[in-house]
């Protein structure tokens, strides 16, 4: 019937547009602040557009204009940070995870519990405490402060993630290695890890980027010395929208990035996995 | 010297015993089956064997060697698993190599050698699939072909044909049977299909609760059971019980509540004493009328009445009422009885096993 093709397109479209202001409406927002020069209300639409801001933040242009400054440095250390944290949190994770999805490790869900605080409780509470320790410790607005911050936060995805991985491959698997003549090393160099590795990637990419974002944290203890990324864009968000919205951008490109390289990775793990 | 040797083998897992004083010597090439219920104890005894479980008491030899406190990857074993366990992100010859990469051997003897396993299991060609392309049964014989190709001192298979269909089960059996005779390899077998382990055994221990109700070759088992676990295990067995009347050499005469008279087979038994009879539905046979006139003076002579006809396609599976007993018989589609017919049946006394309550 004719008259009921009409109504089922038309919600169709209305979901459609309601998906679309949802979701992609505040990055609308975003990118439109980030090429506005001159944008007072009462107009929908800037004035004046260019990309007068993005030069200014990638430090091809100075400005007297308070808070434009080249975020390339912020931009740089915040990448470091993420990679070091990274890293040891993996050096930590792989075997955690490993050991508390294989052995049954006394206190084993106590521990995983343990794992899983950090995130949730309030954050200031945590952090202004931690700020008193890590004063009296001498790590306050340093970069290792920072680092370590970043690492109790990543820690939390790295031993949850790593062992849901090492709990997902069969032990049947390891054994037959094993009964081949392959030591527990051998085993979970060249078996364990490899069927491990898409996991492993997904649990790096959720620590880098966490680590990339973390704010709280990194303001209580970086101040004033250590600036990253988010706190630049902190910095500017009260009064300079386009360098905010600029910053904001660059922030949401690695986790675009990211997660599409997961949901990739991860399809494939299902098709090429157990069997 | 035994291939393998168990020994006085306890395994606890808190109050329950797995493996309760286990002892077992394995012949050199033979293969052997350890079979029972789920439960038994079957694979435990095939995980201390290949070192994955640290019985609680005992010591196991492979040969001259003690192996008890020896890790798995040094005990020179090859383990065949039930869900064959092949590496998913290798191809079949990378799998085959594994092991043999780990011995050190150069390319071409490995090549070599994964090829002529390969070939023995009829697998030749597939070297490149990966496991997910491949069918349950040939997954199987790959996995089969891995533990081969290290030409260990002993096999070892666990329950390696209940992940197949039933027909291909069938097949696999004779085809391992087959395999076993050509290698020449000490084997242990864990299964709970009788019939798998009739099939490829050259002898068969039953297991029940941790223990060896029973090691013997496959008839041994079959027909002369030492007790009623191992009757009601194998076939379909229907027990009734009954008092020793008479015993006279093997012979036993037993009668019943019911005022019914068996005359089997039994050892070490006394009058008076309580037993079980155990029927088997091949020792059951149809007598025709002028067939019981001739037979009037025969022992396990019955009147029964057919309760329930199933056709089963190559036979008729009967359940027949004799006073208030039912058993199960079977008969031939051609001559086939109908429901509620009566007629006189006849056991015969050298498949009839009496055993002790």
């Amino acid at each position: 019937m004719p008259a009921k093709r009409v109504l089922v397109i038309t919600a169709e479209i209305a979901l459609l547009v309601l998906v679309f202001l949802i979701i992609i409406g505040p990055m609308m927002s975003l990118f439109i602040w980030s090429v506005a020069h001159r944008w007072y209300w009462p107009n929908t639409l800037p004035q004046e557009v260019g990309f007068e801001y993005w030069k200014q933040a990638l430090g091809m242009r100075t400005s007297l204009a308070i808070g434009a400054i080249s975020i390339i440095p912020a931009f740089l250390l915040s990448l470091s940070i993420a990679v070091v944290v990274v890293i040891i949190c993996m050096l930590i994770a792989i075997p955690a995870g490993y050991a508390l999805a294989k052995y049954r490790i006394p206190f084993g869900a106590v521990i995983m519990f343990l794992f899983l605080m950090p995130n949730a409780f309030p954050q200031q509470p945590i952090f202004v405490n931690l700020l008193h320790i890590f004063t009296r410790w001498g790590l306050s607005g340093t970069v290792q402060g920072v680092v370590l911050v970043h690492i109790l936060v990543g820690l939390v995805f790295g031993v949850w993630i790593t062992s849901a991985t090492f709990r997902s491959i069969p032990n049947y698997l390891e054994e037959a290695a094993r009964s081949v003549g392959a030591s527990r090393l051998y085993t979970f160099f060249h078996i364990t890890l490899p069927l491990a590795a898409p996991g492993l990637l997904a649990s790096s990419v959720f620590v880098f980027i966490a680590s990339l974002d973390e704010f709280t944290g990194t303001f209580f203890i970086g101040l004033p010395f250590v600036s990253t990324l988010p706190m630049t864009l902190y910095s500017s968000s009260g009064y300079n929208m386009q360098f905010a919205s600029v910053i904001a951008i660059i922030l949401l490109i690695p986790s675009i990035l990211f997660m599409t390289l997961i949901q990739r990775v991860l399809r494939a793990e299902y098709v090429g996995g157990m069997g | 010297m035994p291939a393998l040797h168990l020994e006085n083998i306890t395994k606890r897992y808190g109050k329950l015993k797995a493996v309760d004083n286990l002892s077992l010597e394995v012949r050199d090439g033979e293969l052997l089956t350890l079979l029972g219920p789920s439960g038994c104890g079957k694979t435990t005894v095939l995980r201390c064997v290949s070192g994955f479980v640290r019985p609680d008491n005992g010591q196991i030899y492979l040969g001259e060697r003690k192996i008890t406190e020896i890790p798995p990857e040094k005990r020179g074993i090859g383990l065949v698993f039930q869900n064959y366990a092949l590496w998913p992100h290798m191809t079949v010859f990378q799998n085959l190599a594994f092991g043999l990469q780990i011995k050190k051997l150069s390319k071409d003897e490995i090549k070599q050698k994964a090829e002529q396993a390969l070939t023995l299991v009829q697998l030749g060609g597939l070297e490149d699939r990966f496991p997910r392309q491949l069918s349950g049964g040939q997954q199987q014989r790959v996995a089969l072909a891995r533990a081969l190709v290290l030409e260990p001192e002993i096999l070892l298979l666990d329950e390696p044909l209940s992940n197949l269909d039933a027909l291909l089960r069938e097949q696999m059996r004779f085809e391992i049977a087959q395999i076993h005779q050509h290698a020449g390899i000490t084997t242990i077998y864990v299964t709970h299909d009788q019939t798998e382990a009739m099939v490829i055994s050259d002898r068969i221990a039953v297991l029940e609760k941790g223990r060896i109700m029973q090691l013997g070759t496959p008839r041994e088992i079959y027909s002369k059971p030492v007790n009623k676990f191992v009757a009601g295990f194998m076939g379909t067995t229907h027990f009734i019980p009954g008092r020793v009347e008479n015993v006279a050499n093997e012979y036993v005469v037993v009668t019943t509540q019911e005022g019914l008279t068996f005359t089997g087979r039994g050892h070490g038994l006394e009058k008076g004493q309580e037993v079980d009879v155990a029927i088997r539905p091949e020792s059951i046979r149809f007598m025709s009328p002028g067939e019981v006139t001739a037979a009037l003076r025969e022992p396990n002579l019955y009147e029964a009445e057919v309760v329930r006809a199933s056709y089963v396609g190559e036979l008729i599976d009967y359940q027949l009422k004799i006073k208030n007993h039912l058993i199960r018989a079977k008969g031939e589609v051609g001559s086939a009885h109908a429901l509620n017919d009566r007629m006189v049946i006849k056991l015969d006394p050298d498949q009839l096993a009496v055993l002790s309550r």
